[in-house]
C-alpha cells in the first residue's frame, strides 16, 4: 500500500511534468494552426479571385471577338447589298462560321424600322425606334445590351453596331446564343458548390445561375461591394454559410461576372489537415502522459523502496546505538558494583580469618557464623558472575588468535550439551558442511556464543523436541544456524530479543544477558546474529561469522 | 624462609586495610597507603618487594605510579588490581613492566599466589644478579 506522501509526491510530480510538456505542445499546435488557416483563406482568396479574372478576360475576348466580326461586316457593306436577304443570310453564315453564337441578324434603319432579317423569329417590319437601346446605339457606335425579353419574349441579349453611310446611318444587330455565352460563363463553375455567373449593374442576372434564382432575376447581390478589376467578398448570407464571391467587371463595368464558392468546401483541406494535426498533438499528449506517470510510479516507487531501506538501516543503527550506549553503561555499572563487592569479598575473609583464632573456635555460635560467612561468599561470587555475565566475557590477558574450526566448535559445544539435552529428550541434528574454510579467531569466543544460543534453544523447547545446527559458507562469511522446533517467539518480542535483560525463563534462571553478550561478540567481530521465527513455529537463530584466515606461518 | 614486603595502594580505604590485615594475618609484612603519590613517597624511604596497585585511583592513577616506581626501583615487582572497565589500562601497565594483574574482586588465595610468583622472580632475578657481582668481583680479584 502506497504512503499518502508518496502520493501527493507523484501528482505534483506529474502535474508539474505535464504542465511543462503540455503548455508548449499546445500553444504551438494553436499557433501554427492559425498562421496555417490566415495562409490558406489567403490562397483560397487567390485561387478563386485568379479564376474570376482569367474567365472574365476569355468572356470580354468572346463578347469583343463578336463584335469585331459584326463591325467588319458592317464596315465593309453597304446597306444596299445588305438589305438582300440572300446577302444577309450569306453573311450571318461566315459569321457563325467564323465566330459562331448568333441566332439571328438583322438591319435596322434610322428610323428604327427592321428592314431585313435572317433568323428563327419573325421580326421583319418591327420598329425599335422606342426600344432603350435603339437611342444607345445611334449615340455610341457600338453596344451591347444587357439580357432582355424584347420582341421575341425571351430572354436574350444583343450587339448592334451602327454605319454611317454618307448622310444614312443604319444599324447592324445580332442576337447571341444565351446557351453558348451562358456555357463560357459557367466553365468557371468548380466543385459542388461554385457558381459562375454574370449580373448587370442593378444586381440582375444576366445568365442563369447554377443555384436559386434565374435568368433576369434579383441576385441580392450588392454591386457596389465590388470595384476595380477582380476583387473579393465574402458576404454573410440568410442560410449562414460563408460563400467567397469573386466579381471582374465586364463590357464597361456594365457586367459583372462572378465566380462564387462555398467557404466551406474550399476550406475542407484546412480541416483535413487540422483534423490530421489534432490527431497527431492528441497521440503526443498521451504518450507523454502515459510517460511520464509511468517513469514518475518508476521513480517515487523507487523512491519508496530507498526511503523503506533508510528506515530500517537507520532503525537497525538506533538499534545498535542504544546496543552500545547500553554497553557503556552496564561498564560502569559493573565498575560502581564490583568495587563494594571487592570490599564485601575481603570483609567477609577477614571475619573468616579471625573466625580460626582460639577464642572464637570456642564460641557456641561458631559454626553459624562461618555458615553465615559462607552464603555471603557465596552471594558475592554470584553477584561477580552476573557482572561479568553483563560485561560479556571475561577478557583474556591477551588477545587470542588461533585457528578455529567452525565445525569442530560446534561440535565440541554440542558434546557439552548433549547430555542435557538427552535428559530433556531433545535431540541435537547436525548438517555441517565440510568445505568451511580454517579461520582466524577466538575459538572460545565463537563457542560461547553457540552455547549460549543451543542453550537457548534448548531452554525454549522444554521437553521433547529437534535441534539442528547447519554450518554452511556463503560468500565471504560462514553462516551457522541454529534451528528449533519449540514455541517460536512472538513478532514483538524479536525487535527486544537481543537487548540485555530480555528472557524468557522463569525468574532467577536466566539473566537475560545470552544472547545480548552474543550479539557483542559477533557485532565486534564484524559478524551478526539474525533471526527468524513465527509463534509455533520455531525459531532460527543465523551466526555470521565473517571469513578471516589466518596468516601464513 | 624470607617473606617479601609488601605494600598495598588503593583508594578504597576499607578495601586497602583489609587486604593489609589479610596479608598480614599470613605473616606477610605488609604497608598500606591511599595514593599514588603516597607510594611515591614511601619507597622513596623504604625498599619494598612487591606492590600492589590499584589501577583506578584518585590523584596520579595506578599506570602513572607503577611509570615513577619502575623509575625509582627497576627490581620492584608490580601487581595490578582493576576492573572490567580498566583491563586495557592493565594490559598496558604489563607493557611498562606490572608482573600481572588482577581483576576485581578477587579471592586472597589468588592475590597471594599471584605475590608468591611476584617475589619468586623477584628474588630469582635479585640471586642472579648477586651471582653475577660474585663473577665479577672473582674475576676483577684474578687480574
Amino acid at each position: 500500500m502506497k504512503n499518502v506522501r508518496y502520493i501527493k509526491l507523484q501528482r505534483k510530480i506529474i502535474a508539474i511534468t505535464l504542465l511543462v510538456a503540455l503548455t508548449p505542445l499546445i500553444i504551438l499546435g494553436a499557433t501554427i494552426y492559425f498562421q496555417f488557416t490566415v495562409m490558406y483563406k489567403d490562397k483560397i482568396e487567390e485561387q478563386i479571385k485568379y479564376r474570376s479574372s482569367a474567365h472574365a478576360k476569355s468572356i470580354g475576348l468572346f463578347l469583343k471577338e463578336r463584335t469585331a466580326i459584326l463591325s467588319a461586316m458592317a464596315d465593309t457593306h453597304t446597306l444596299q447589298e445588305l438589305m438582300d436577304k440572300n446577302n444577309l443570310l450569306r453573311i450571318f453564315k461566315i459569321m457563325n462560321t467564323r465566330a459562331g453564337a448568333f441566332v439571328d441578324l438583322g438591319v435596322i434603319d434610322n428610323k428604327g424600322l427592321h428592314r431585313s432579317y435572317v433568323g428563327p423569329y419573325e421580326l421583319t417590319g418591327l420598329n425599335y425606334y422606342k426600344q432603350p437601346w435603339f437611342a444607345e446605339v445611334m449615340n455610341k457606335d457600338v453596344y451591347i445590351s444587357d439580357v432582355y425579353m424584347g420582341y421575341r419574349q425571351l430572354p436574350h441579349f444583343i450587339i448592334a453596331v451602327r454605319r454611317q453611310e454618307g448622310l444614312k446611318s443604319w444599324i447592324l444587330r445580332a442576337t447571341i446564343d444565351s446557351d453558348i455565352f451562358e456555357g463560357i460563363v459557367r466553365s468557371a463553375q468548380v466543385g459542388k458548390t461554385g457558381d459562375a455567373y454574370v449580373i448587370n449593374k442593378d444586381g440582375l442576372f444576366q445568365t442563369r445561375p447554377r443555384f436559386k434564382g434565374g435568368i433576369l432575376s434579383e441576385s441580392n447581390l450588392d454591386t457596389t461591394l465590388f470595384g476595380g478589376t477582380t476583387t473579393v467578398n465574402k458576404p454573410i448570407n440568410d442560410t449562414g454559410m460563408k460563400r467567397l464571391y469573386a466579381g471582374s467587371w465586364l463590357k464597361n463595368d456594365k457586367w459583372l461576372f462572378i465566380v462564387s464558392q462555398d467557404v466551406s468546401e474550399e476550406m475542407s483541406g484546412l480541416f483535413a489537415t487540422r483534423n490530421l494535426e489534432i490527431t497527431i498533438i492528441v497521440l503526443g499528449i498521451l504518450g507523454i502522459v502515459i510517460a511520464t506517470v509511468f517513469t514518475t510510479r518508476m521513480t517515487v516507487t523507487h523512491l519508496e523502496e530507498t526511503d523503506a531501506k533508510m528506515n530500517e538501516l537507520n532503525a537497525q543503527l538506533s538499534h545498535s546505538d542504544k546496543l552500545a550506549a547500553l554497553g557503556k553503561l552496564s561498564a560502569s555499572i559493573a565498575h560502581e558494583i564490583n568495587n563494594p563487592l571487592a570490599v564485601i569479598l575481603q570483609k567477609t575473609g577477614w571475619m573468616e580469618d579471625l573466625l580460626d583464632e582460639e577464642e572464637f573456635r570456642q564460641s557456641k555460635n561458631f559454626e553459624e557464623f562461618k555458615i553465615s560467612i559462607k552464603k555471603i561468599e557465596e552471594h558475592v561470587e554470584r553477584a561477580r558472575r552476573v557482572v561479568h555475565n553483563m560485561l560479556g566475557y571475561v577478557r583474556k590477558m591477551e588477545p587470542c588468535l588461533e585457528d578455529v574450526d567452525i565445525n569442530k566448535t560446534i561440535e565440541q559445544t554440542i558434546v557439552i550439551l548433549k547430555n542435557f539435552a538427552g535428559i530433556n529428550n531433545i535431540e541435537i541434528k547436525t548438517d555441517l558442511s565440510t568445505d568451511l574454510p580454517i579461520i582466524s579467531g577466538d575459538q572460545a569466543r565463537f563457542q560461547q556464543v553457540f552455547l549460549n544460543l543451543i542453550s537457548n534453544a534448548i531452554d525454549a523447547i522444554g521437553k521433547d523436541g529437534l535441534i539442528e545446527v547447519k554450518s554452511r559458507k556463503v560468500n565471504s562469511r560462514i553462516n551457522v544456524s541454529i534451528m528449533d522446533n519449540g514455541p517460536g517467539i512472538a513478532e514483538e518480542m524479536q525487535s527486544k530479543i537481543f537487548d540485555p535483560f530480555i528472557t524468557s525463563k522463569e525468574q532467577g534462571k536466566g539473566t537475560g544477558l545470552g544472547l545480548w553478550v552474543s550479539y557483542n561478540i559477533m557485532d565486534k567481530l564484524g559478524g551478526a546474529i539474525t533471526l527468524e521465527s513465527k509463534v509455533g513455529k520455531g525459531a532460527v537463530f543465523t551466526v555470521q561469522i565473517p571469513i578471516v584466515y589466518p596468516e601464513k606461518k | 624462609m624470607q617473606r617479601p614486603k609488601i605494600l598495598m595502594v588503593d583508594d578504597e580505604e576499607d578495601l586497602m586495610k583489609t587486604l593489609v590485615n589479610r596479608l598480614n594475618k599470613r605473616n606477610f609484612k605488609t604497608t598500606g597507603v591511599l595514593s599514588g603519590e603516597e607510594a611515591l613517597e614511601t619507597i622513596k624511604k623504604d625498599p619494598f618487594d612487591v606492590v600492589v596497585l590499584d589501577v583506578k585511583m584518585r590523584g596520579i592513577d595506578g599506570i602513572e605510579t607503577l611509570r615513577e616506581l619502575k623509575k625509582i626501583d627497576p627490581g620492584i615487582e608490580v601487581i595490578l588490581l582493576t576492573g572490567h572497565a580498566s583491563v586495557d589500562a592493565a594490559l598496558d601497565g604489563m607493557k611498562l613492566g606490572a608482573y600481572e594483574f588482577l581483576m576485581k574482586p578477587c579471592k586472597i588465595e589468588e592475590l597471594i599466589e599471584k605475590i608468591d610468583g611476584a617475589w619468586e622472580v623477584k628474588t630469582e632475578r635479585d640471586k642472579r644478579i648477586r651471582l653475577a657481582e660474585i663473577r665479577k668481583t672473582n674475576a676483577s680479584a684474578k687480574l
